[in-house]
């Protein structure tokens, strides 16, 4: 059962390092859609 | 006893197909019965108007029956004959405010935005209700009968059939099935798939089922969580996809074995177990459909995860019309040129159609792989399977796993 288990962690891990490469990329809804002039609330 | 069950069976899926026909024809009858008391769009008459709309026109839109909008659409004024700012007392023709309407009504405007991304300049996006319709109707509708049908049917079928047992006596002995990065990859792809399809439901079906029962606040955090976890999880799904196509495509290749297989129902009713090797022919349906719609799945989510980049729908189209095959059917010829949101809505709608089809196959994969069928979880749980499990449903993978090592395979283990 540890290859489940391993499994379903590497989800969890897979999960949150893509969030996070994928916004240092520049990918993220703000970054895509969004022009540099417009005021920005952070 | 047998022939009774084959028989009861049969029906029980004669009934479903059929109720599941009668109801996807019912709604295209009606529409047929009131397309009789308006007059073809062909035949709509716009001299008495001077082009403009007519009544026709408007009891046909009432009545949500196709319009042909070009008589609007192209209609647009031409902004080089305007009159000059200075002279512009009055709507003057080439720059009048109706055409200016018209050209953002039909995204034919010269428009230009701060906002970046192809869609910012769509104002009035033309083609939205039929997929929001199709959303909320059918697609939700018959995507939630397939998979409590396919429920039902499972539910049904271990009634009627029962547990497939092991029919020999246990050796006691154990061989190894499958290692432990086999098991991974297999539990990464199950566990994304799973959350894949439980996040997928709420996002499409939650404003239907789970607001009225929840409340719209509760939802909004249950909706942004959900699309967290569809959004990131879907790169496991992809990653294990991968990993099983290159593990196991060397064993799901189509061979005479799976003939027999097939011919003898896998031996689910009965006639003795007919050989398989590592994989039967069942479960290579199961691999190939796995493959092959998870692909399009991924292609798909792909596209809505990277929205506007990745626009599918249009070519395909075009390649399609190219075979005739689009008319051949009934569907006349396919638009082959959209705006950024409609080829979205096609890549959501293709999205989700083949993700219910995936659902209810995975749902029959699950059951046989657990309950349906005694020994058949330790394959994947630990690895190990039972001896005579493996003879009864993989005999010749136990002979070649035999062959290739000795006497007694190296993983078998006595008998405690």
């Amino acid at each position: 059962m540890k290859a489940m288990l391993f499994g379903f962690v590497a989800i969890a891990v897979i999960a949150v390092g893509a969030d996070f490469t994928l916004d240092q990329m520049g990918w993220s809804a703000q970054e895509q859609g969004a022009s540099p002039s417009n005021v920005r609330l952070d | 006893m047998r022939d009774v069950r084959k028989i009861i069976l049969g029906c029980i899926m004669a009934v479903l197909a059929f109720m599941f026909l009668m109801s996807w024809m019912t709604p295209g009858s009606v529409n047929a019965q009131e397309a009789t008391t308006v007059a073809p769009e062909a035949e709509i008459d716009r001299s008495a108007t001077g082009g403009a709309t007519t009544l026709e026109d408007i009891m046909r839109r009432q009545q949500g029956l196709p319009v042909d909008n070009d008589y609007r659409a192209e209609n647009v004024g031409n902004p080089e004959s305007a009159a000059g700012l200075s002279e512009q007392l009055g709507t003057l023709g080439g720059a009048s405010d109706p055409d200016l309407w018209r050209g953002m009504r039909f995204n034919a405007a010269d428009v230009t935005t701060q906002v970046r991304g192809p869609a910012a300049e769509v104002l009035i996006q033309d083609r939205g209700m039929w997929w929001l319709q199709f959303r909320e109707g059918p697609l939700l509708t018959y995507g939630g009968y397939l998979l409590l049908g396919t429920l039902g049917f499972l539910a049904l079928f271990y009634l009627i059939r029962g547990r497939v047992r092991i029919d020999g006596e246990k050796t006691g002995r154990r061989i190894e099935r499958f290692k432990n990065f086999e098991r991974f990859g297999h539990w990464l792809l199950a566990g994304s798939f799973i959350l894949l399809g439980i996040t997928g439901l709420v996002s499409l079906m939650g404003r239907k089922f789970l607001i009225p029962a929840f409340g719209h606040e509760a939802y909004a955090w249950l909706a942004t969580g959900s699309k967290w976890i569809h959004n990131n999880v879907s790169w496991a799904f992809m990653l294990a996809l991968v990993m099983i196509f290159v593990m196991w495509v060397i064993h799901n290749f189509p061979d005479k074995t799976d003939l027999k297989w097939l011919a003898k129902g896998g031996g689910l009713f009965g006639g003795g177990h007919p050989p398989a090797k590592k994989f039967n022919a069942g479960q290579k349906l199961i691999f190939w459909s796995t493959i092959v719609l998870g692909v399009s799945i991924s292609v798909s989510g792909l596209s809505l995860l990277f929205p506007f980049e990745l626009p599918l729908f249009a070519k395909t189209f075009a390649i399609l019309n190219t075979t005739g095959l689009p008319e051949m059917l009934g569907f006349g010829v396919l638009p082959e040129t959209m705006t950024p949101h409609e080829e979205m809505q096609y890549a959501q709608l293709w999205h989700a159609i083949v993700s219910f089809v995936l659902m209810a196959i995975i749902l029959a994969h699950i059951y046989i792989g657990s309950i349906g069928m005694e020994g058949a979880f330790d394959a994947m749980g630990n690895g190990m399977v039972e001896e005579q499990w493996a003879k009864e449903h993989h005999s010749l993978w136990v002979e070649e796993v035999k062959q290739r090592e000795g006497k007694a395979p190296s993983g078998a283990t006595p008998a405690e």
